[in-house]
């Protein structure tokens, strides 16, 4: 292990190095650009040996990754924002294959307007394809993520794609340190992947996707959904090996911060939860007992840890940088959800902002746990939506 | 041309198929398979095949085929060709097994992207001139005044010429076949085998439900195609053009059976002979006729 100084797209693509990516397939799109520009380039220097196909399109980067994976290649692919949107239907398709492909996409706006920086909404709205979902924090957290990933997804209890989403330009484009491994060391942790079912081999041939009739669809995917919420075990026996291997430890599905003795929690998905730790430090000197929950896994749904924390404090304030328009936050939207069939039910509010890679500073975050704050202590939940610094 | 006895007697289109009757998709796998011999992976797109290939858990095909989406047949080869090489397992033969609708129409990115990044593969596009798997609506590839489920009083424009466009990108092999010349199709996959780079198979393929035939008169109207002019039969190894023997003898518009035989068999053209005979319109298929043979000859010698 050495340290490095990048930026988590170019520490994404040390990510393929380190994990002996067999095939990437990607196409360019802003923020996301730099990840396939440096696979090129450690593959033209001779310093990755995968074979990397510069396709036309995003929708013929996941095909040429799940045809990759479908013939036993680890495949991995990074995009952003419109290109995500355009993949839909191959995030579906890769899901139901059972294919472990893993996808770095660093979150951009959804366009119109033309905006490259940071929304959540391009992976939110991919939500129900079955999809795993991480949400990182750091350079280092997004690299060795993406290592964990492939683990994750080729373990026989899961055999579903990944996403690993990082925040466009905040992380994609941000210089920071990162803890690099080599293949060698990774070796130890992640074995070539060795299709336990299926393959594409003419010496024993199988027809992959056939008509199934109404008989059987469902059995199908009842069995895709059981493997998808096998990932929260399978999750933290991961990550426990890899502190183990290499000292790394990222919080699991939630990343909690002096969670313990809070009367409130807030909540939120990628790099917000960094700065939120400075903001629930500042209060805590102020005298709030205030925590931070940082909602690393989004599919599965971290149910239990989230009904584990709801069963402790009075108030949750829930941000989401993206909204499920016409109803509200992704993410507390899912909370309120796990939280309604418990005995104790905190007070839920549902906190929207940064969008289109507006700032989200400790003085935001902070404001928005005071309002929360207020809440409890007056015994109010008053709006249960809230758009932060909303002009008008 | 290969002799019908010295075809490899091993089959890889196996009985629990689901095909209609009179197939002739069948028909063009059957000897496709015959000339690949096994070590082909074989990636089929939302069409016919799709369908007919065996109906889960059976597998009505002796080869790995690999399903995948309608627009993506392309990409998805590439993938598996990717992996092959990673693997070192370079020797087995990706073949693309996909109708008019995902070629013409919705995969035709997909297929100019795979071919001009040279990918080595083998694209065959099984041409029945409409969405068949569907129920008959119209497609790029549908010729002019063919009626379907979306043309109901026949088509207004000729098919697009498609093997133009996949020239322009200056494939290793490409060619024409036809179902009713199977042992040509055979050799032609044979020799796309044995060449490295994108390959194109273009297969017209006469569908009895389509095109509203009696399912006994495939054969017979897949020669009328050729012998009216209307296919014509090639290759092209590099830029070498070669017309086959079948078309040979229809350059010349006089040898040529008129349009209408080939017509007047098909349900899809019937409104053309009944209540009353449209001689413009069957007038302007035979110039159709005349029109591909000049952009063809013009384009290729």
């Amino acid at each position: 292990m050495k340290t490095e100084l990048m930026s988590a797209n170019y520490a994404a693509a040390r990510a393929v190095m380190s994990a002996r990516v067999e095939v990437v397939a990607a196409y360019p799109i802003t923020p996301a650009t730099t990840v396939p520009e440096q696979v090129a380039y450690l593959n033209e220097k001779g310093l990755w040996n995968g074979q990397f196909i510069r396709v036309e399109s995003e929708h013929s980067a996941m095909f040429a990754c799940i045809g990759a994976s479908s013939t036993g290649a680890r495949a991995f692919t990074a995009t952003s924002s419109n290109g995500l949107l355009l993949m839909h239907e191959a995030l579906h398709w890769a899901t139901a294959a059972r294919l472990p492909v893993v996808l770095a996409n660093i979150n951009r706006s959804v366009s119109p307007s033309w905006n490259i920086h940071v929304t959540h909404d391009d992976s939110m709205s991919q939500r129900d394809t079955g999809w795993i979902q991480f949400y990182v924090a750091s350079v280092d957290e997004f690299y060795h993520t993406i290592i964990q990933a492939f683990k994750l997804a080729e373990d026989e209890r899961i055999l579903l794609p990944v996403m690993v989403n990082a925040d466009g330009f905040v992380l994609s484009h941000t210089v920071q340190p990162y803890d690099y491994l080599e293949p060698e060391e990774v070796d130890k942790f992640l074995p070539p992947y060795n299709p336990p079912h299926w393959t594409m081999d003419p010496e024993n041939p199988v027809s992959h996707g056939n008509i199934v009739f109404p008989e059987f669809y469902q059995e199908f995917r009842n069995q895709m959904h059981e493997a998808g919420k096998n990932a929260l075990m399978v999750y933290e026996e991961i990550e426990q090996e890899y502190k183990k291997l290499f000292g790394k430890y990222f919080g699991g599905p939630i990343d909690c911060y002096r969670c313990d003795d809070a009367e409130v929690i807030f909540t939120s998905q990628g790099s917000m939860g960094a700065e939120a730790k400075d903001a629930v430090d500042e209060l805590r000197q102020e005298g709030y007992k205030v925590g931070n929950a940082r909602i690393r896994m989004f599919r599965p749904f971290p149910v239990d840890k989230i009904r584990e924390l709801g069963s402790k404090v009075k108030g949750i304030a829930a941000f989401d940088r993206g909204v499920s328009y016409g109803f509200g936050g992704h993410v507390a939207s899912e909370i309120r959800s796990v939280m309604y069939n418990t005995d104790h039910r905190p007070m839920i509010k549902s906190y929207i902002g940064g969008l289109g890679g507006r700032d989200m500073t400790v003085k935001d975050i902070k404001e928005v746990i005071l309002d929360m704050v207020k809440a409890v202590e007056s015994g109010e939940t008053g709006a249960e939506e809230t758009w932060h610094a909303l002009k008008e | 041309m290969v002799a019908t006895k010295d075809m490899p007697l091993k089959e890889y289109v196996l009985k629990g198929n689901a095909a209609c009757a009179g197939c002739q998709d069948m028909v063009a796998l059957r000897h496709a398979h015959k000339a690949l011999e096994g070590d082909v992976i074989q990636v089929v797109p939302a069409c016919c095949t799709s369908v007919v290939q065996s109906l889960w858990p059976k597998s009505g095909l002796g080869i790995p085929v690999l399903n995948t989406a309608f627009m993506a047949a392309a990409a998805t080869a590439s993938g598996v060709r990717a992996a092959l090489k990673a693997k070192g397992r370079d020797h087995t033969t990706v073949m693309v097994w996909a109708g008019d609708g995902g070629t013409f129409d919705i995969g035709l990115q997909a297929l100019s992207g795979a071919f001009e990044r040279r990918t080595d593969f083998l694209y065959v596009c099984y041409n029945n001139q409409v969405y068949s798997n569907t129920g008959t609506q119209r497609s790029g590839a549908t010729p002019l005044h063919a009626a379907t489920t979306t043309t109901w009083f026949g088509k207004t424009e000729p098919e697009k010429m498609l093997d133009l466009i996949v020239a322009a990108h200056e494939p290793a092999y490409q060619a024409t076949a036809n179902t009713s010349y199977p042992r040509d199709l055979y050799d032609k996959v044979k020799r796309a085998k044995e060449i490295e780079g994108p390959k194109f198979l273009h297969i017209f393929l006469p569908c009895p439900q389509a095109w509203n035939y009696p399912v006994e008169k495939g054969v017979e109207i897949g020669k009328l195609a050729v012998e009216t002019g209307y296919w014509i039969q090639w290759e092209r190894i590099g830029d070498e053009f070669k017309l086959g023997r079948e078309s040979k003898r229809f350059q010349d518009p006089e040898k040529r059976k008129p349009i209408e035989e080939f017509l007047k068999l098909q349900g899809r053209f019937s409104h053309l002979f009944k209540p009353t005979k449209d001689e413009k319109k069957i007038q302007e298929l035979q110039d159709y006729v005349q029109h591909r043979w000049d952009v063809i000859m013009r384009t290729f010698t």
